[in-house]
């Protein structure tokens, strides 16, 4: 298992690195953490003409808090979001979820903005672009757009860029004061990609509920956000007949798949009940930050 | 055959130069091209986690990363460690518990553990086998892995020379 043969440049900049791919073509491939592509190449499952890597670009790793938001560098690795301080205060979920990315040495040198590009369909990242509805900033020979996480991931391993795009940047909007969270995820051996995970955010105000988020991962071709299930959600104080009826609005709105790893019902199952334990969990911790 | 690249990397404290094809993984940089045959390499692919090194400090996949990629870097390997008759805790502590059968994966096991000890409180023995779940092991069960992990964690490893 070696890779093909390839062209390698060292990206010094944003502006190298998307003028690179734009000159080399389709066959070109940014290589970031490599976590994911370099057991692609391994297998020559992939022979890119070009890796641009850019991993030495200043400046992309960096985590900032601004007014609104918390601004990632798309170089940041996993661990840097794992420990960061930043995180900690405004988005503990996130902290939380990054503890099941893989392996501490994966999570050493794997990236954010690398796993969003990739979107494995059983990937936790996915999934907590979704929930906090990041933003994610792309740049090309041709000019810079931002995309919405909602609008970013369009099928399995397949998302909104174009040969010669880049992802550079992730804005995380702040969440609402007295917001409670829950992560649940449940995978054959920890670190390995989840059967099924769920992550929600529950707002208090006045007694009920006044925002809510639930995405879940690993129980379709994407992660996904449980739009129905939150819908029933607003207005209500969490009461278990009223969790129960959000369980079924989940399990309604996935479809997962059979495969080596599980069943489609069991993953149904799972879906559901990872979903009751974060919202417990979520509502607990929202009227805790209200006392 | 793609041009080479000439690269200088600090290898266990010694500056190594060399002329690499891009696509040369940084494990069989450090196997082949310098002879440092303590950094195993099992799958290939990033899963088995014998060939684990560290780059910089931290502890990653040697089988994931191109020689290239650690030009002016500063990789330790398991050699770095230390030697027979000079083993440090960790490996001494290995040793007392049995931690090793074959030994095939006892440098991935060694470099992860190094990481894990510097990063995290590992208070409980579950944070040591969640921190170890990346490195395969055959033989041992991992029982006296985590237990000689544990001993060191607790300052308990035998002899503190």
């Amino acid at each position: 298992m070696k890779p093909a043969s390839f062209d390698y440049i060292v990206a010094e900049s944003i502006e190298m690195a998307v003028a690179s791919l734009a000159e080399a073509g389709p066959d070109a491939k940014i290589i970031a953490g490599g976590q994911s592509l370099v057991p692609m190449l391994n297998f020559r499952l992939l022979r890119p003409s070009l890796l641009v890597d850019i991993n030495r670009i200043p400046g992309l790793a960096s985590i900032e808090e601004t007014e609104t938001g918390i601004r990632v560098g798309a170089l940041t690795r996993h661990h840097q979001l794992e420990m960061s301080p930043i995180i900690g205060r405004h988005l503990p979920v996130l902290s939380c979820a990054m503890t099941h990315v893989a392996h501490l040495a994966i999570r050493n040198r794997g990236t954010i903005g690398g796993s969003l590009s990739h979107a494995d369909p059983a990937a936790e990242l996915p999934m907590m672009a979704l929930l906090l509805d990041a933003a994610l900033h792309i740049a090309s020979a041709s000019g810079k757009r931002t995309v919405a996480a909602r609008d970013f991931f369009l099928d399995a391993l397949t998302v909104d860029l174009a040969a010669g795009d880049m992802v550079t940047e992730i804005m995380l909007p702040k969440l609402p004061p007295r917001t409670g969270w829950g992560f649940e995820e449940v995978a054959r051996r920890h670190g390995d990609f989840a059967l099924a995970a769920v992550a929600a955010t529950l707002t208090a105000s006045g007694g009920v509920i006044a925002q809510a988020r639930i995405a879940l991962t690993g129980v379709g071709p994407t992660a996904l956000r449980a739009l129905a299930a939150e819908a029933l959600l607003v207005g209500q104080s969490l009461e278990p007949k009223l969790t129960s009826h959000a369980v079924e609005a989940v399990r309604a709105a996935i479809a997962p798949d059979t495969d080596l790893h599980a069943s489609a019902d069991y993953r149904r199952h799972l879906a559901g009940a990872l979903t009751r334990r974060a919202l417990v969990a979520a509502w607990r911790r929202a009227n805790e930050s209200a006392a | 055959m793609n041009k080479t690249r000439d690269i200088t990397v600090t290898v266990n404290g010694d500056a190594r130069e060399a002329a690499v094809e891009p696509r040369l993984l940084l494990a069989d940089f450090l196997r082949q091209s310098l002879g440092l045959t303590g950094t195993h390499v099992g799958c290939e692919h990033g899963v088995c986690g014998a060939c684990t090194v560290l780059v910089d400090g931290d502890s990653v996949r040697s089988c994931l990363m191109f020689a290239v990629q650690a030009d002016g870097r500063k990789v330790e390997t398991v050699e770095s460690l230390g030697r027979i008759g000079q083993m440090n805790a960790l490996q001494r502590s290995f040793h007392e518990h049995h931690a090793l059968q074959c030994g095939f994966c006892t440098p991935g096991m060694l470099i992860t553990a190094t990481d894990l000890i510097k990063k995290y409180s590992l208070a409980t023995d579950d944070d040591i086998r969640e921190g170890l779940s990346g490195n395969l092991c055959r033989c041992t069960g991992y029982e006296h892995i985590v237990k000689a992990i544990r001993a060191v964690v607790d300052g308990k490893a035998g002899d503190t020379r």
